[in-house]
């Protein structure tokens, strides 16, 4: 846990480093700092903490969600090739000192013991990201983007806030183990009811946590903001606070509320459902490959919800294996976006349509192959980590007895068809369509970060026993 | 290790033919798939013919689900095997007549196809052949795709997300089971069988349901059958080929180790509507096949109607029909290779496939009209050619089952020989025609694809025993399952 200290000051130190006139020093100590912070994640490996006064706990589970988070904010970074050589408009200190700021903020929400601390991670990782949506000042897009996200954002927060302090009415406590206390007497008073206070505290926690997720009806604000956000801040939305917001999400309803599975879980059906159809369909329609990807991880959001909805021990490893594969395969189809759309930029304006991608494989067969994969992984075709986050997803839901689980499986299956369709969008637009793209020349970092994601896509979907048998 | 051989050889001949740039990764996949051949031949020759799984080989691929990399051939795994280790070869070296955009990027997938392939005949876990089963389609779905004809983007990707829709009812239905499986769950392919014992009769007809929308895409039977011929036509010939002549017997294959094993209550309920409908496609593939004018549909066509006779085959579950089944796969692969390899040579000549443009190509080349001839009496089952022992063990087991299905199945004999003689007629005999002035005969490298397969076809025409004892043993312990 002495990873949210780290990154703090590191964080800091970032800032002081941005008053160097050495502008190249930024990237790689931002690299060296994410992954001492790494080390000092794995420090608390095979122990049980609590932090802060009870305020945090870490444990093997968020160990391992810290580690991906971390790794995906890594990638990230990585990509990020010093937000370019624009040196009057850009901040690059102050950007790497927020991705490290709301990293703490994503850590605090994997390993919150208290509510407070929930709600404080949130809004660390919120505030970041609405600052960060809205960096590229001089674009319109960027702008609306940042106002409409920070506006709903805030009011999505509130209703959490709100939601805790029903629950700590019905249950006197912010303490997620002391509220499964203060459920399980609830009930045991009102005979096995729960109260008006309690149903609607459970339920507008959940609304606020699945708005930060994404997931379907609360996803209305996902593609504008992920399409408006300059790329390399998209792929942290769709990644990190993704990972983090599904998992303080498990994390309450699986600790706080197991026994009124009812009352989150019914919704939570609809939800699903919801998120899988929309994100699906939906994304089908988009000409644009950055506005799609927002799409698809609306519905990978929804994926990852019906685990959580299983409730079964598996659903731990699943999540992490699904969020690692997910997060992978996401950032490769960004780093592939942000090169080809400047590349191909049209009045110097970046262009994110699938159109852009035609004929990359002429002359650019690394960034052709690194994409064929990330949307195979995404689509979840066999050979590649995505695979096998569909199919541990599946057999959890399937050994759930409901029966209920059997339709959600079919809906589910039905979408993964939907979902090939747009995902080879991009690959057939790569191989197969006409077009030029000239031989974009990339940094020896960024080869090396597409050619080890592409390799660790593969590498799990041959063999997930890798990091399974970790989780 | 046999085994493993046989899955990796290809995988890493595709990737060192991907690393070699030009004219030479050619010659480079050749001699590996016949490397691959010679290890084919050499498992054909060391399989002790009786019910067991042989050079059985298990790792552990998931611990923690207990799912396992596990391999091994029975009679029904090595004719297949047998097969696709012996066609690609000549796939391969059918292509050395054109020139191809990044060349060794198509032979590898060829070969990367081929190790796919091998491994969904002999996988013994049902998830690693469902992951197979899938990886296959990776490969081809390119091939046809770059190196394909003016329509084959939407065509393409049609089949694929046809194909791959099935197949996830498919592992909807294979995770069922293995969590049917006790203790820690198995999903070792003898485990399934058991856990599926106690099923129902409704639970078994989901089960079968999902598992034959799986198959009967890939293989495909009536009425799933709508992205065959036009993929057919739009891949490239090597493409067809590996598509005709080897994958779609991963759908009748399943039908064999999954569909009647796993659910034979779902088959006692349902096959009676699975027959129909492989008839009904028979009839169907044959009548239009007789109206094409364009030989690699055509082609398509009866290979359609084909594989509709080794579904009714299957589904009437005595040893003939299953027999047939088997040796009419192999025989169907060597045919249609040959067949598609022809037309790509007519067309390689003339610019065409059409048949009202062809006509008087035997005035300037006796050895392409012997072959063409010997293939395309192999493809009517004519006795003494391999198509007969397939088709006549297969209408015997039909027959069997039902006199009056077997019956109208028994037209295939009729209605194959009149699309197949009318296509020679017209494409090869009559008055020459403006494109085939100056045809040309046959070149060594032509020659020496056409030679080996027609000798297969008559030589498994004469002796089709040598194939029929290694598969009974295997072939009668899976219906003593059923039973």
């Amino acid at each position: 846990m002495n990873a949210i200290i780290a990154l703090s000051l590191f964080g800091i130190s970032n800032l002081f480093l941005g008053f160097l006139n050495n502008r190249k020093i930024l990237l790689p100590a931002t690299l060296v700092f994410i992954l001492i912070a790494l080390g000092l994640n794995f420090a608390d490996w095979n122990h049980e903490y609590y932090w802060f006064n009870n305020m945090l706990k870490t444990n093997n589970l968020s160990v391992n969600f810290v580690t991906i988070i971390l790794l995906s904010t890594f990638l990230v970074v990585a990509i990020s090739r010093s937000f370019g050589d624009d040196d009057e408009h850009s901040h690059p200190a102050e950007y790497y000192a927020i991705l490290l700021f709301s990293a703490v903020g994503a850590i605090m929400m994997v390993t919150f013991e208290n509510l407070i601390m929930l709600f404080v991670g949130l809004e660390i990782l919120s505030v970041s990201m609405y600052v960060l949506t809205g960096s590229d000042k001089r674009s319109l897009r960027s702008n609306e983007a940042a106002l409409k996200y920070f506006l709903m954002g805030s009011f999505a927060t509130g209703i959490l806030l709100f939601g805790v302090a029903l629950v700590y009415g019905a249950t006197s406590s912010f303490d997620i183990h002391g509220i499964a206390q203060g459920v399980a007497k609830a009930k045991e008073q009102m005979g096995g009811a729960y109260g008006p206070l309690l149903y609607s505290g459970v339920i507008l926690i959940m609304v606020g946590l699945l708005f930060k997720i994404s997931a379907a009806p609360f996803h209305f604000w996902t593609p504008d903001v992920y399409d408006g956000a300059p790329s390399i801040f998209t792929a942290f939305m769709s990644t990190v606070v993704k990972t983090a917001g599904v998992a303080a999400t498990y994390r309450i309803l699986s600790i706080s509320f197991p026994s009124v599975y009812g009352l989150w879980g019914n919704p939570l059906v609809y939800i699903v459902c919801a998120t899988l159809i929309i994100g699906n369909i939906t994304a089908v329609y988009q000409q644009s490959f950055k506005r799609m990807l927002a799409y698809s991880s609306i519905s990978h959001a929804g994926y990852l919800l019906i685990t959580v909805l299983a409730k079964r021990p598996e659903t731990n490893s699943s999540l992490l294996f699904y969020s690692l594969a997910y997060a992978i395969a996401t950032i490769t189809a960004f780093a592939v976006l942000m090169v080809v759309s400047e590349a191909q930029a049209k009045n110097g304006k970046a262009d994110e349509s699938f159109e852009a991608l035609n004929g990359l494989a002429n002359n650019n067969p690394l960034l052709a192959f690194s994409l064929t994969i990330s949307m195979l992984s995404l689509a979840g075709i066999p050979l590649t980590a995505g695979f096998f986050g569909k199919f541990f997803v599946f057999s959890d839901a399937f050994s759930n007895p409901s029966s209920l689980f059997k339709w959600i499986l079919v809906i589910a299956i039905l979408m993964s068809t939907v979902g090939i369709y747009y995902y080879f969008k991009p690959i057939i637009a790569a191989y197969m369509k006409k077009g030029e793209v000239a031989k974009i020349e990339l940094s020896p970092l960024y080869k090396f970060i597409l050619i080890l994601t592409t390799t660790l896509t593969i590498l799990l979907g041959l063999a997930p026993d890798l990091v399974k048998n970790i989780f | 290790m046999l085994t493993l051989s046989l899955i990796l050889l290809p995988i890493i001949a595709g990737l060192i033919t991907l690393a070699i740039k030009g004219e030479t990764a050619k010659t480079v996949a050749l001699v590996f798939a016949f490397a691959e051949l010679a290890l084919g031949a050499y498992l054909y020759k060391s399989f002790v013919p009786d019910a067991t799984s042989q050079f059985g080989l298990s790792y552990d691929w998931i611990h923690s689900a207990g799912i396992k990399f596990s391999v091994g051939v029975d009679g029904i795994s090595l004719i297949l095997v047998f097969l696709t280790t012996l066609m690609v070869p000549f796939i391969i070296l059918s292509t050395f007549g054109n020139n191809y955009k990044n060349a060794s990027n198509l032979y590898a997938l060829i070969l990367f196809m081929q190790a796919a392939l091998v491994g969904v005949f002999t996988a013994k876990d049902v998830f690693l052949f469902y992951f197979f089963f899938e990886a296959a389609l990776i490969p081809i779905y390119f091939i046809a795709a770059i190196w394909g004809g003016e329509n084959r983007i939407k065509v393409t990707f049609k089949f694929f997300v046809y194909t791959i829709f099935g197949s996830l009812f498919m592992l909807l239905a294979l995770v069922y089971l293995y969590l049917l499986t006790p203790g820690t769950h198995s999903a070792d392919i003898n485990a399934i069988y058991e856990a599926a014992k106690a099923l129902d009769l409704s639970t078994q007809s989901y089960l079968f349901g999902a598992f034959f929308i799986a198959f009967a895409i890939k293989m495909p039977l009536f009425p799933f059958h709508t992205w065959q011929p036009d993929t057919y036509v739009e891949a490239p010939t090597a493409g067809t080929m590996l598509l005709s002549g080897i994958m779609l017997k991963m759908g009748v294959y399943g039908l064999i180790r999954f569909i009647l094993p796993i659910v034979p209550l779902g088959v006692d309920q349902w096959g009676f509507v699975a027959i129909i409908l492989s008839v009904i496609g028979i009839i169907y593939g044959s009548v239009i096949a007789i109206q094409q004018k364009d030989m690699k549909r055509l082609i398509a066509y009866s290979s359609f109607a084909h594989v509709g006779l080794m579904s009714a085959g299957i589904f009437s579950r005595n040893l003939e029909g299953i027999q047939g089944s088997l040796i009419q796969m192999l025989a169907h692969g060597i045919n249609v290779v040959g067949l598609f390899f022809i037309v790509e040579i007519i067309e390689r000549r003339a610019k065409s496939r059409e048949l009202s443009l062809l006509g008087g190509i035997t005035q300037t080349t006796p050895n392409l009209t012997v072959y063409f001839i010997i293939l395309m009496l192999g493809s009517v089952a004519l006795p003494l050619t391999n198509g007969f022992v397939g088709e006549f063990l297969l209408l015997k087991g039909v027959y069997e089952y039902n006199a009056w299905i077997g019956a109208v199945a028994g037209l295939t004999i009729i209605l194959g020989a009149v699309y197949m003689l009318r296509m020679v007629q017209k494409s090869m005999f009559g008055i020459t025609s403006k494109i085939t002035e100056g045809f040309t005969d046959l070149t060594f490298n032509e020659k020496a694809v056409l030679f080996p397969l027609s000798f297969l076809v008559i030589a498994l025409g004469i002796a089709p025993n040598i194939f029929l004892k290694l598969t009974e043993p295997a072939v009668s312990q899976l219906l003593s399952i059923i039973k």
